[in-house]
């Protein structure tokens, strides 16, 4: 019976989401494009804060690594798009990225491993920031081309055509991901997040498991930062900056950690105000950090949680 | 051969020595009760036996395989298995979830990213099997943080035991309950099958005697004391500095 009303839940939300270029003016259905990419992008930051207990202030590092991987594909290497390959060495880089960087942190936790990532993260951010050569710097890499898809009869020059685009892989990631933290897999995760002392007990290698939540989670951060770069044609250091971090970051608390589903709300949220309040005035920081403690003291576990217990009242 | 041997263990934290020098072996299949005032080092001696912590000097035999420097979870493999003294549960898990990490740690389905827990029905059924053992049925899909104190503690021994381990570790198994529960859990322990050797530390010396065939009673990290009861019990030395008596 649960299961039944949760797959018309997600069948009702897919199909507002086809149904939404149809409705919406191309402004908003690029707008929603952005959301589904940071929903991917916060989505995979959840399978380490909300599944792992791992919390992070450098998830930014796979976006932008997978960001710029794609860009200097794209402009340096062919001077132009070679989708698969972009892809896959897009989403492959942010993998081991996170498997070098999982490698030397995990060892931490807590507030410990919440700076180590930072620093880590500001690292590569340095890298971007200093080897204009490759990276141009702080002017960034401009002219990066969509992906040419015409045999799928896909122009994603349109805005429309680019939506279905992002949409459909947002839809892989969100199934896959949902596997994974339902897997016997994410199970473990689950143990960890509650005892690590006594997943270890069990005769669990606790590094193990964390290390694997690691790679997976910086995959699917990874192809977000692929979405992004072809939505925004363009790739700078800010990609990989502390505040796009603390950006994602809020988009889980904001959504709901440890709902997967809520964080996508999260970057919904998050985006829709950045937009509509960044129009008015360029301190919409401020906006945001209001939003943020009222969540913290109104829901403090998350939109999504909300949504379902007034659900259940009803 | 002896399952458990341990060589002038010891362990420092700094300038202070918590546990000094420590020797004793045990036999398969043996309960052998570690006591000893606050502070002795009961639990520190635990946490080098199981791997949490990492000795300063000395070695560990278990059957006959020096296990000194294998890190905690390979020792859980190689057949060592504790409770904890504060309650150590997935409290915000159900009590089958309980059950079914302590099941799933010896085998492969913890690397499955794909296939939910539920779908490996022979862990499953080797679950419900656990719970209806202990009368934990009913209590199945409740969050274990919603359980009573008592029911944590069985739970805490029920999760150690559903993974045949071949030695137990029982750091206070009867800590916070009432003496009827208390007596509960001391034939329950007694009920154990011989295939498990049991190290036990307890307060409570109804608990102790009741369970233990040897006693080592441990005093600033030294052994002060190590034989059968009876004798442990009439060492003027032990009397002294655990009784309080003059």
């Amino acid at each position: 019976m649960k299961d039944r009303k949760s797959i018309l839940r997600i069948a009702t939300v897919l199909v507002l989401l086809c149904l939404a270029p149809l409705f919406l003016p191309s402004y908003y259905t690029g707008l929603l494009t952005l959301i589904l990419i940071y929903a991917i992008f916060a989505m995979s930051l959840d399978i380490l804060q909300g599944y792992t207990g791992l919390a992070s202030l450098g998830h930014a590092a796979f976006l932008g690594t997978a960001a710029y991987i794609v860009a200097i594909i794209n402009v340096k290497v062919f001077h132009g798009p070679h989708f698969a390959i972009e892809l896959l060495a897009g989403v492959l880089s942010a993998g081991i990225v996170a498997a070098i960087v999982g490698l030397i942190v995990l060892r931490n936790t807590g507030t410990y491993l919440l700076m180590i990532l930072l620093a880590s993260s500001m690292m590569l951010w340095g890298i971007a920031f200093k080897w204009r050569s490759l990276t141009g710097g702080d002017d960034g890499l401009p002219g990066i081309a969509r992906p040419n898809l015409a045999f799928m009869h896909w122009n994603l020059h349109n805005t429309t055509d680019f939506y279905f685009f992002v949409l459909l892989f947002f839809v892989i990631a969100a199934l896959l991901m949902y596997l994974v933290v339902r897997s016997s897999f994410g199970h473990t995760l689950l143990g960890i997040r509650e005892s690590e002392t006594r997943m270890t007990a069990l005769g669990y290698n606790v590094w193990l498991q964390k290390y694997i939540a690691f790679i997976v989670s910086g995959i699917f951060a990874g192809l977000a930062g692929v979405m992004l770069v072809y939505y925004n044609g363009f790739v700078s250091p800010s990609e990989l900056h502390l505040v796009t971090s603390a950006e994602v970051l809020m988009m889980v608390i904001l959504g709901g950690v440890g709902t997967l589903f809520g964080p996508a709300i999260g970057a919904g949220i998050i985006i829709l105000i950045k937009n509509f309040v960044s129009a008015y005035t360029e301190h919409w920081m401020i906006i945001l950090g209001a939003l943020y403690m009222a969540t913290i003291m109104l829901a403090p576990r998350g939109v999504y949680r909300l949504f379902k217990r007034s659900e259940k009242r009803g | 051969m002896e399952a458990l041997v341990v060589e002038k263990l010891t362990k420092d934290f700094g300038g202070v020595r918590a546990v000094n020098e420590v020797s004793f072996s045990v036999e398969p299949g043996e309960r052998l009760a570690i006591i000893g005032p606050n502070g002795a080092g009961k639990t520190t001696l635990f946490q080098l036996l199981s791997g949490m912590l990492t000795p300063t000097a000395g070695r560990i035999f278990v059957f006959g395989k020096d296990i000194t420097k294998l890190p905690a979870h390979q020792r859980a493999a190689l057949g060592i298995g504790r409770t904890f003294q504060i309650t150590n549960l997935f409290l915000n898990l159900t009590v089958l979830d309980n059950v079914l990490l302590a099941l799933e740690a010896g085998g492969m389905t913890r690397y499955n990213l794909i296939r939910p827990v539920s779908s490996y029905k022979h862990l499953l059924g080797q679950a419900e099997d656990i719970l209806r053992q202990w009368g934990l049925s009913d209590r199945r899909d409740f969050p274990v943080r919603s359980l009573s104190y008592g029911e944590q503690r069985q739970l805490e021994i029920m999760l150690t035991l559903s993974q045949n381990r071949s030695f137990l570790l029982l750091d206070e198994p009867t800590c916070g309950l009432s003496p009827e529960e208390a007596q509960s859990f001391v034939s329950i322990i007694r009920a154990f099958s011989r295939d498990f050797t049991v190290l036990l530390i307890d307060h409570d010396m109804d608990v102790t005697f009741g369970i233990a065939e040897k006693v080592m009673v441990l005093h600033y990290g030294t052994v002060v004391a190590f034989g059968y009861p009876e004798e442990v019990k009439n060492n003027p030395q032990v009397q002294e500095i655990y009784m309080g008596v003059d």
